[in-house]
């Protein structure tokens, strides 16, 4: 019995402290933040970035995050929960750009105002401002580079990629398809890879965006084409476990050319380091903090922000390299590590 | 004496055209295919070392030379260290007749402890080091307890736990990939088991896999020659009966899970020489492919039947035919079709196989 009544003071004690932090959350504006997933750190950054600004702002930030990509369920939960809470608006990446819409519609017309980060919604009109990067520009950057940097060599190159995913979720057919674009291949479909001919690709192979996956798609890869000298990758952290294929094979003495996307800190560094040639670094937290202005301002004075014609504010997307090459444009390394993300 | 002899030679006689087999049991229609489910019933691993081998036969006639290269076969065995690893901890559990979802999720906060503690932390490499591993154990310790003392089931417990200690990942991460080139410069202790053995006509060993080996064996060990391992299979097969016998099947899932737990450390270290980097990202699906090693490798889901060499066995078969699908030029959605295929035939066996018993 004892041990009953010690856990309902308890019980009693958490409730008073939920009471009073409800409570207290009822005094600033709520702002909602949904984001894809906690595991990746694209999204983690984006939250702390958004709390920060929340934080300067003085407004409350809830945050919510899908169980896995692609996790549509809980993102529609989530905005139901900040509809009933009052909210003001909220900022979110879709897990699935069509599905989200219906309950987005129900959001606005209840008042709160919605803004798509990163991914853009289909159609992009179903939201109020979009703020998004480029990752076909992000892609076509590198694909630019690695061309400019093998010169003449480009029309021999033997290209590994180091994809996301089987599915091709629009983030990995975009960088991916970008990337061949700017190298000079023809994509057929740009909408699709694994459809073209060009002999210079050895071949695809799936990572899930992490250095184990990398490492053992490189592997792979350098078995079927022993003479590779071109890897492209779907992230920094794909490319770290490629660069270590690379060097169990002894070859990591910069014969073969490794490009990225995402400017994360390490994958900065590690094209500080000579590890990657060259990365296409994006912006996530300006991404949020953006968006967490936006939707105060709209909370204070009823404005919204102008979209221009493209339908979405494109938050940029810089080439990062040490080496940089003639009409591609480049931002050094100790530049990219100031404006990094984790 | 001698009329006793004589008049037992007589009743003999009297049974002259008699049948005389004594009783027995029917041994009806013990053709070829139930000969076949005899045996693999007393070499449950028989199968996935036919497969292995037919296998490696297809895919050297498919794939050629660049297949059969011994640096190929042994960069396979490279491939599927960490789930090999994995696996051993996760058929310890499966013995039991219990599922461990969290195992992946220990490797990887295991791993990330090491190197934080060691790179960004600065703590000695031989406090962050075995840290580490003590990471490891206790996440497995609460498992066990959760399963045994609390007795809930493992596969809600270990469900719950991956949340758990997946979320520690991150928050002791900070989501940041503690990087190769500063693991080297640091604790380039973490890296060692990514250094290579030369063994002769190109193959090259990682020590993790010797490491690996090293834990199958002693496991294999205790499974077979120790009261303990002879425990977990007993209380895998009947629970109830091991109790009666006076086994303390509570201390013996405590034990298993702890060990899983400290096994799935030692992955985490392996992680760490394979990719250089302690990463939140990796292992993301590791927990499944331990579990695709030990069913392909023919322990049974069902407890009490299977062994570490089928799991190793089963894990090398998925690196195999990965490896060998995509050299054979195939896209990687057939890597996956394949390997879900086989996870169906080797549960469908191993219930062909238990009809022999039931």
């Amino acid at each position: 019995m004892k041990k009953w009544k010690l856990a309902g003071t308890f019980m009693a004690g958490m409730a008073v402290v939920g009471i009073a932090s409800i409570t207290s959350a009822y005094a600033a504006d709520i702002i909602g933040l949904i984001t894809k997933t906690e595991g990746n750190p694209y999204f983690v950054k984006m939250r702390q970035g958004a709390q920060a600004e929340a934080q300067k702002l003085g407004i409350t930030l809830k945050s919510y995050a899908g169980k896995f990509d692609g996790d549509n369920d809980s993102q529609v939960a989530a905005i139901e929960d900040l509809i009933a809470q009052g909210a003001k608006g909220f900022a979110i990446v879709p897990s699935d750009s069509s599905a989200i819409v219906p309950t987005i519609e129900k959001a606005r017309k209840a008042g709160l105002m919605v803004i798509d980060l990163d991914t853009p919604t289909d159609p992009i009109t179903a939201v109020d401002a979009t703020y998004a990067t480029d990752n076909r520009k992000a892609g076509l950057l590198i694909g630019e580079w690695a061309k400019g940097t093998l010169g003449d060599k480009a029309k021999d190159a033997k290209i590994a990629f180091l994809d996301l995913a089987t599915n091709q979720p629009t983030v990995d057919y975009l960088r991916d398809q970008g990337f061949m674009q700017g190298f000079g291949i023809d994509v057929k479909d740009p909408n699709k890879y694994g459809d073209e001919t060009d002999p210079r690709i050895c071949g695809h192979e799936m990572t899930g965006g992490a250095e184990d996956g990398g490492r053992t798609a490189m592997e792979t890869l350098l078995q079927k084409c022993p003479d590779i000298n071109v890897m492209y990758n779907i992230n920094e952290p794909a490319a770290a476990g490629g660069y270590e294929a690379l060097k169990a094979a002894g070859k990591d003495d910069g014969s073969v050319l490794v490009v990225a996307i995402d400017g994360g800190c390490p994958g900065v560094k590690n094209v500080q380091a000579g590890i990657i040639g060259a990365t296409s670094q994006q912006y996530p937290l300006k991404m949020a903090v953006d968006a967490l202005d936006a939707i105060e301002q709209y909370a204070k004075t009823g404005q919204k922000p102008t979209m221009p014609a493209s339908g979405f504010i494109d938050t940029g997307a810089q080439l990062v390299t040490d080496k940089p090459v003639s009409g591609v444009p480049s931002i050094s390394t100790a530049e990219g590590l100031k404006l990094c993300w984790g | 004496m001698s009329d006793d002899a004589s008049g037992s030679s007589l009743a003999e006689k009297g049974l002259q055209g008699q049948d005389q087999t004594v009783a027995s049991f029917e041994e009806q229609g013990r053709n070829g295919i139930r000969r076949v489910q005899h045996f693999l019933h007393e070499y449950p691993t028989a199968i996935p070392f036919l497969v292995l081998v037919f296998g490696v036969l297809v895919f050297a006639g498919v794939a050629g030379h660049r297949f059969y290269a011994p640096f190929n076969l042994s960069l396979v065995l490279q491939q599927v260290t960490i789930i090999a690893t994995l696996g051993i901890a996760e058929t310890l559990v499966i013995l039991t007749a219990g599922i461990d979802l969290s195992v992946g999720a220990i490797m990887i906060l295991s791993s990330i402890v090491m190197g934080r503690f060691a790179v960004v932390y600065g703590v000695p490499i031989a406090i962050a080091f075995p840290l580490g591993l003590l990471t490891g154990i206790v996440c497995g310790l609460i498992n066990g307890l959760l399963v045994a003392v609390v007795k809930l089931p493992s596969f809600i417990v270990t469900l719950g736990t991956w949340s758990v200690y997946g979320a520690l990942v991150i928050y002791v991460s900070d989501s940041e990939t503690v990087r190769s080139q500063d693991i080297q410069n640091i604790a380039p202790m973490l890296q060692w088991t990514g250094n290579i053995i030369k063994i002769g006509g190109g193959a090259v060993i990682t020590l993790g896999a010797v490491l690996m080996i090293a834990v199958a064996l002693a496991i294999w060990y205790l499974l077979n020659w120790t009261a303990f391992g002879r425990h977990i299979y007993a209380a895998g097969d009947d629970p109830e009966s091991a109790r009666l016998a006076g086994i303390n099947t509570r201390n013996t899932l405590i034990g298993v899970y702890t060990l899983a737990g400290f096994i799935c450390a030692l992955a985490g270290w392996i992680i760490i020489g394979r990719i250089g980097a302690a990463s939140p990202l990796a292992g993301q699906d590791a927990n499944l492919d331990a579990i695709t090693a030990v069913v392909i490798g023919g322990t049974s889901l069902f407890g009490g039947r299977g062994s570490i060499l089928g799991t190793i066995l089963g894990a090398l078969i998925v690196g195999v035919f990965r490896n060998g699908l995509a050299l054979a030029g195939l896209d990687s959605l057939w890597q996956e079709f394949t390997v879900g295929i086989l996870i169906i035939v080797a549960v469908t066996i191993d219930q062909w196989i238990r009809k022999i018993s039931a």
